[in-house]
């Protein structure tokens, strides 16, 4: 730069000179934010973008893409095994969070007042959250394993209970899953629950205490309306969670995976065997679009009905 | 740290520089599997002995990733120059340009045909082949010896026969009181290698067809399909010798000493090369009433890359015709525990006398290769057939036609692109 013209940098510098401190100031700070702004666009928005072109091509990886209008959203909305997965991935979502946060809440609530080994109660909780999804995965699936493997059914058979199935069982699998998935995330619910309940001033149940309200009246009137920020990010951050669900899923169907018939395939994992198993990449992007369409919806729903109780 | 960044870049430079004093570097890709590295590494340093103008540089993926970066790195124009490649993956492979057919002048389709097993056909497409295989797989079925003796049978004298099989299978299973099986007969599963069994053995033993035979249209949903089908589901369905899915896998039932039989391929004789608590055999598949066998064969080829030309390509043709030579083979065959792709190397009499390769080897005389089009997804077509007849309880007959419309719709749609 500076042997073409020698000038340069003393031309650069009356340049700068004639900006304010306030438009250098906001310079630097564009300066800075664009490494991230660009990061993200190139590797988040762009992509998201390439993803609603691709739905409508038939790309398989190998040949050229071509256009072929909205044929792959015709076969998916006539595909029953997409309205199969439809339906699982809403059974995740419509059970699982709900479930999830009612016994978080519950646990975290008792929990808080509990001072007899709290830390290490606590850490019991939120071990399963540290572990590997694909190593939980694999132990529960031994645990549902039928007798004489299974410790389950080994179980129910001391208690001269019949033997379940459960993962070769197109009922019991989803909800067995679903189980582990739940208990996986408690520890990190349970953890946000404590520290919301511990943010809310104690001078307001003193006062409470006082005027004489009972434990029943406190809870519903001062611990859950102070406590809905926290609520709020939970259910958002769950049902993203339940509905993303993916690991649990194939960890423990392996063999099969979302099986058996189909019956426990979240809508991830149909994506994912599209994909990269039979690399139909235009098909898989217009399952993706609809994953991500169903996502903002709900939760854009979620944040406006909970913002509606205000 | 430093160091080592200096270290690396005056290697680079170095191997750079040698390169290109020492003319040519190939690459060579394959997945990783233990034995099968080893083996390679080994052939690789013995070819470029030979040759010592050539190097190859070996690179490997996980099995899961394979393909994707295969595809990838023709996207980014950074392909291997030897590749290796599932037959089943033919199809795609040639569809998408990413290997290139094997010149004729240097491996003679005559010399092909008459040498390799007749298996290799799967490698042909119109007048061209695509690669050529160092080793190949069959099936047969392995047998635990402890729990033939314990349930009062002959441990040297495996059945021979489908009926023999379903007695034996008879003898050897375990229940509790309540009636749950404790220990399987026979460990099976359509998501391991029954469904090869299914489809090339016993739909031919019982005088059906799977396939037509440009393997574009499902020929098994007729008399003999549905026969050879009920046959199978049987052994779970009426007879209840075995469970789907017990101990998960058919594999780890067999190792733990919970089943008696268990059909599977030569690549699981390194799994089950450890197994200390029983002794265990194996036999070939089971006939039919008039003795008749068939078995499933399948095997990884190798492949010239569609980017090699030029001294490159002279040099992946040397390489290709090194790792396919008989020599290669028996390096192969003791490494892994793959069986040779050419008759003459794999059918000598050691190996035929040899008790474990032996029924192997047989098998491949009988065997025939599926033309996949989606493995797994023509896989799960029989997993889903299974699952309906053994959880849902659906007829075999039923189950079969709606297989049979699921595999004919993905063949479909693959030949109309």
């Amino acid at each position: 730069m500076s042997s073409v013209t020698g000038t340069g940098p003393a031309v650069e510098a009356r340049l700068w000179d004639r900006f304010t401190i306030r438009q250098k100031r906001v310079m630097w700070a564009w300066a800075f934010l664009a490494v991230p702004i660009v990061f993200y666009v190139g590797i988040r928005f762009y992509p998201t973008f390439q993803a609603f072109w691709l739905s409508f091509t038939n790309w398989d990886l190998l040949r050229p893409a071509q256009f072929i209008g909205i044929a792959n959203y015709q076969r998916m909305f006539a595909d029953p095994q997409f309205w199969q997965v439809f339906r699982n991935t809403f059974a995740y979502l419509i059970i699982g969070a709900p479930v999830s946060l009612v016994i978080s809440f519950v646990v975290a609530y008792y929990l808080d007042r509990v001072r007899f080994m709290h830390g290490f109660i606590r850490a019991l909780y939120f071990l399963p959250f540290l572990t590997t999804a694909a190593a939980m995965a694999w132990v529960w699936r031994w645990f549902y394993q039928p007798v004489p493997i299974g410790m389950i059914n080994g179980l129910l058979a001391n208690f001269g209970l019949p033997s379940q199935p459960f993962l070769r069982s197109t009922e019991q699998a989803l909800p067995a899953i679903m189980v582990t998935a739940i208990w996986a995330g408690l520890g990190f619910q349970i953890i946000i629950f404590i520290a919301g309940l511990r943010a809310i001033p104690s001078t307001f149940y003193e006062a409470a205490r006082i005027d004489g309200l009972g434990d029943w009246a406190i809870l519903r009137k001062i611990t859950l309306p102070l406590l809905k920020p926290t609520t709020v990010f939970l259910v958002v951050f769950s049902s993203i969670g339940f509905l993303r669900i993916f690991d649990q899923v194939y960890n423990m169907t392996t063999n099969d995976p979302g099986g058996p018939l189909n019956s426990t395939k979240p809508l991830v994992l149909m994506i994912y065997q599209t994909a990269f198993s039979s690399y139909q990449m235009g098909y898989a992007a217009a399952q993706t679009v609809v994953l991500f369409t169903i996502l903002l919806v709900v939760s854009l729903m979620q944040l406006w009905v909970l913002r509606e109780q205000k | 740290m430093k160091k080592a960044k200096l270290a690396g870049l005056a290697a680079g430079i170095s191997f750079m520089a040698l390169g290109s004093a020492q003319a040519v570097e190939i690459e060579y890709w394959q997945y990783v599997f233990d034995t099968r590295v080893q083996a390679m590494d080994q052939l690789i340093a013995n070819f470029e002995a030979a040759n010592p103008d050539i190097t190859v540089k070996h690179v490997t993926f996980p099995y899961a990733d394979y393909q994707t970066r295969v595809v990838a790195a023709k996207v980014a124009g950074q392909g291997p120059d030897v590749v290796q490649l599932f037959y089943g993956w033919l199809d795609n492979f040639v569809a998408g340009q990413l290997i290139q057919p094997l010149d004729p002048a240097v491996f003679p389709h005559e010399e092909i045909e008459s040498e390799f097993f007749p298996i290799v056909s799967a490698m042909k497409r119109g007048e061209d082949y695509y690669g050529l295989p160092t080793a190949v797989r069959s099936l047969a079925l392995f047998y635990n010896k402890a729990l033939f003796e314990e349930a009062g049978l002959d441990p040297d004298n495996p059945p021979q026969t489908l009926d023999e099989l379903l007695a034996a299978a008879e003898a050897t299973v375990k229940r509790d009181g309540a009636g749950n099986i404790t220990s399987v007969g026979i460990a099976m599963g359509m998501a391991a290698q029954d469904h090869h069994w299914w489809r090339e053995g016993l739909i031919r033993q019982f005088g059906g067809q799977p396939y037509s035979d440009d393997g574009r249209t499902v020929t098994y949903n007729d008399e003999a399909g549905i026969a050879a089908t009920t046959w199978q589901a049987d052994l779970y369905r009426t007879h209840i010798v075995t469970q789907i899915a017990f101990m998960d896998e058919p594999q780890a039932a067999f190792r733990a000493g919970m089943a008696a039989m268990s059909i599977d391929g030569t690549f699981r004789l390194g799994a089950f090369d450890s197994i200390e608590s029983f002794e265990w055999g194996v036999t070939e598949l089971p006939a039919n009433d008039e003795g008749m066998r068939s078995n499933y064969a399948s095997y990884f080829a190798n492949a010239i890359g569609a980017g090699a030309s030029g001294e490159e390509l002279a040099a992946a043709e040397k390489f290709l015709a090194y790792v396919s030579s008989p020599e290669a083979m028996e390096i192969w065959l003791a490494v892994v525990g793959e069986l040779p792709a050419r008759q003459e190397v794999a059918l000598t009499e050691e190996n035929l006398a040899d008790p474990i390769y032996g029924p192997f080897l047989k098998g491949l005389e009988y065997a025939h290769t599926t033309q996949f089009v989606d493995e797994a997804a023509q896989r799960q077509v029989a997993i889903d057939m299974e699952a309906r007849m053994s959880i849902q309880g659906q007829e075999p007959a039923a189950a079969l036609a709606e297989a049979a419309a699921q595999e004919q719709a993905i063949l479909d749609a693959f030949y109309s692109r």
